[in-house]
């Protein structure tokens, strides 16, 4: 029995999310096979081939994946796990997993409803081969589950696991011919934030704006400070609601899970969906001028305050 | 066209929850109940589209015990037209759900199914995705904005990297996000007028679904605390215990 990866990739690159996931694999200790789904990746497959502790890439690389539309991938990850169709007892893998992105989000649970079991959304532990542990409301509890499904398919959560070793391993690859192609669905656009910033999930410092920015521009205060420590920029949702800042920017229960090792929160309040995606940060700092905000029952250290003179003069004590 | 929306009664997201003394699960007792928020930015939209006359109809479904007639009624007096309540113990697992949903829309024939991305007790984003795999149609998550014409949808998606524009032949199932729409407030007339919408009442058995799950809570343990943290009183301070004491700094 083993374990298929959905590996997260944008045809060039491998995401760093997947080291992530690839060593929740790991700890459930079967052999792991990875699969990369996409349009021209064949570098990719060669990158996930070099990982130790996977044993088998399977590389389906066709146009019709460019976009990796839940409707083809997930009837192409049927095919693998349930070849004759046969249901879940008779799969070829006893566990399948993604990241918790909003790529594994979408396509994950559709391959768990095909497959007629149920799917274990953002798990944050591997506690046995059957029972695991996953946030619930907003992360103020933790949940231990157990699940006698034949096969476990699961989005992991990225910050809870380690990455695992990117280099040591040898593994071959294996191209999958079929396709799968849906006439109902079609991709028309695009428009990808490009930053030359870390990227937010995978950044060792992270600081976030909120409405207390007033505005879009008052973040490139938050710009400059992030570029002298390497940080990557978050918001808060009311940051985004208003415009000030694109979406993919958003931490929280619902927009992305951070946990890097400085996570500093400048005019955001704190409220529960907010910590829900950053409380698992190392070291927490808050920026606020209401000494009351609940984002100082987090914060180890607090400065209470107008954030535009505090921001600007941190950047100048640092070097 | 038709359109069906699904909707949850959760715990009101202003409520903080407590995990219970016995770690068996969250303590739900006399805690405030409303309809999952991104349920009722689903039926918001649904609800614009009937009145831009691009639906004709929109009925709401719910699966759980009859306290979610409360949630249905909630939705009615927003603009849906009937309602279904699907009994079942409260909390059936997503792929019941999902099932339950798929039976529901086999009867109704809806051209758009419009669910929440994801329910704030469960956290777990994935029925809409289910649902759309079990009727075999095309979905289009974490929806941001939705146009339909000529018997296609075309949606735009919050993803990761920024927005994706994905075309969708009707039927098709789609889940929203928050920045869809800014629900509406139910006026005291549409309250009394819900109150008369019709309201049917189905069971999981007369539909052919088992809600059985294969999943088991095992215990419900509170997240670990984060050590109180200190004040500083100026930037000096802070930078010096960034850089000496938590080290997170050059
Ligand atoms: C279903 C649901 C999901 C949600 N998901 C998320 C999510 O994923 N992420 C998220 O962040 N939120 C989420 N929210 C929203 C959340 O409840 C809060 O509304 C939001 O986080 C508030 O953002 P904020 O702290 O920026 O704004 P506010 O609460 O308005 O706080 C602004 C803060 O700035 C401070 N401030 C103002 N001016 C200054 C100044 N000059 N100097 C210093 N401080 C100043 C104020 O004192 C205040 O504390 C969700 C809500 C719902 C209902
Ligand atoms: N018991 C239920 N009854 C009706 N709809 C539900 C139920 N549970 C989940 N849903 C729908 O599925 C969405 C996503 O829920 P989930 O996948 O559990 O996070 C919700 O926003 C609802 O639209």
């Amino acid at each position: 029995m083993s374990t298929l990866v959905l590996i997260e990739h944008d045809n060039k690159t491998l995401s760093p999310v997947s080291l992530n996931v690839l060593n929740a694999a790991k700890q459930i200790g079967k052999p792991i096979t990875a699969l990369v789904v996409g349009s021209d990746c064949a570098n990719v497959a060669d990158q996930v081939a070099k990982i130790a502790g996977v044993d088998l890439v399977l590389l389906a690389d066709n146009a019709a994946y460019e976009h990796q539309l839940a409707e083809n991938v997930s009837k192409l990850l049927l095919e693998q796990i349930d070849p004759d169709n046969k249901g879940a007892d008779a799969a070829r893998f006893s566990y399948v997993l993604a990241a918790s992105t909003t790529t594994g989000k979408n396509i994950l649970p559709r391959v768990a409803a095909l497959l007629g079991v149920n799917q274990l959304s953002d798990v944050m532990a591997i506690e046995s081969e059957s029972r695991f542990k996953r946030a619930i409301y907003a992360g103020n509890a933790i949940a231990t589950v157990e699940s006698s499904d034949a096969v476990k398919v699961m989005t992991i959560r990225g910050t809870a696991f380690d990455a695992i070793n990117a280099e040591g391993g040898a593994a071959l690859i294996e191209s999958l011919s079929n396709v799968h192609l849906s006439a109902d669905i079609e991709f028309v656009e695009e428009s990808l934030a490009v930053s030359e910033r870390p990227e937010l999930t995978a950044a060792t410092t992270v600081i976030s704006g909120g409405r207390g920015l007033g505005n879009g521009e008052n973040f490139n205060m938050l710009y400059s400070l992030a570029d002298k420590l390497g940080a990557a920029v978050g918001a808060s949702r009311a940051a985004v609601d208003a415009g000030f800042v694109p979406n993919d920017m958003q931490v929280g229960q619902t927009g992305k899970m951070v946990a890097p090792e400085l996570y500093i929160a400048v005019g955001i309040s704190g409220a529960i969906q907010h910590l829900a995606g950053m409380k698992d940060s190392k070291v927490i700092v808050a920026i606020n001028k209401d000494e009351e905000a609940p984002i100082f029952q987090v914060a180890d250290y607090g400065l209470v305050g107008d954030l535009f003179d505090l921001v600007p003069e941190l950047e100048g004590k640092i070097i | 066209m038709k359109i069906l929306v699904a909707v949850k009664r959760v715990i009101d997201y202003n409520v903080k929850v407590r995990v219970k003394a016995d770690q068996s699960n969250v303590d739900l007792n006399n805690v405030k109940m409303a309809l999952n928020p991104f349920c009722e930015i689903a039926v918001e939209e649904a609800v614009r589209l009937k009145e831009q006359g691009v639906a004709t109809e929109v009925v709401v479904v719910s699966i759980g015990s009859k306290s979610c007639q409360e949630q249905l009624r909630n939705a009615l007096a927003l603009g849906c037209d009937r309602a279904i309540q699907v009994e079942a113990e409260d909390g059936p697992d997503s792929l019941s759900v999902a099932r339950i949903l798929a039976k529901v829309a086999e009867a109704e024939t809806p051209g758009l199914i419009l669910l929440g991305k994801q329910a704030i007790d469960s956290d777990n984003n994935q029925t809409g995705q289910m649902l759309a795999a079990l009727l075999d149609r095309p979905q289009a998550t974490f929806a941001s904005e939705i146009k339909i014409e000529e018997g296609k949808a075309s949606v735009t998606r919050e993803i990761d990297g920024g927005l994706q524009t994905l075309k969708l032949t009707l039927p098709a199932v789609v889940t929203t996000d928050l920045r869809l729409n800014e629900p509406r407030f139910a006026s005291l007339p549409n309250i009394m007028k819900a109150k008369r919408k019709p309201l049917e009442v189905k069971s999981a058995d007369e539909l052919g679904v088992s809600v059985s799950s294969n999943i088991k809570l095992i215990s419900v343990e509170e997240p670990a605390q984060r050590q109180a943290g200190i004040k500083v009183s100026s930037v000096d301070e802070l930078v010096e215990k960034l850089r000496n004491e938590a080290k997170v700094i050059a």
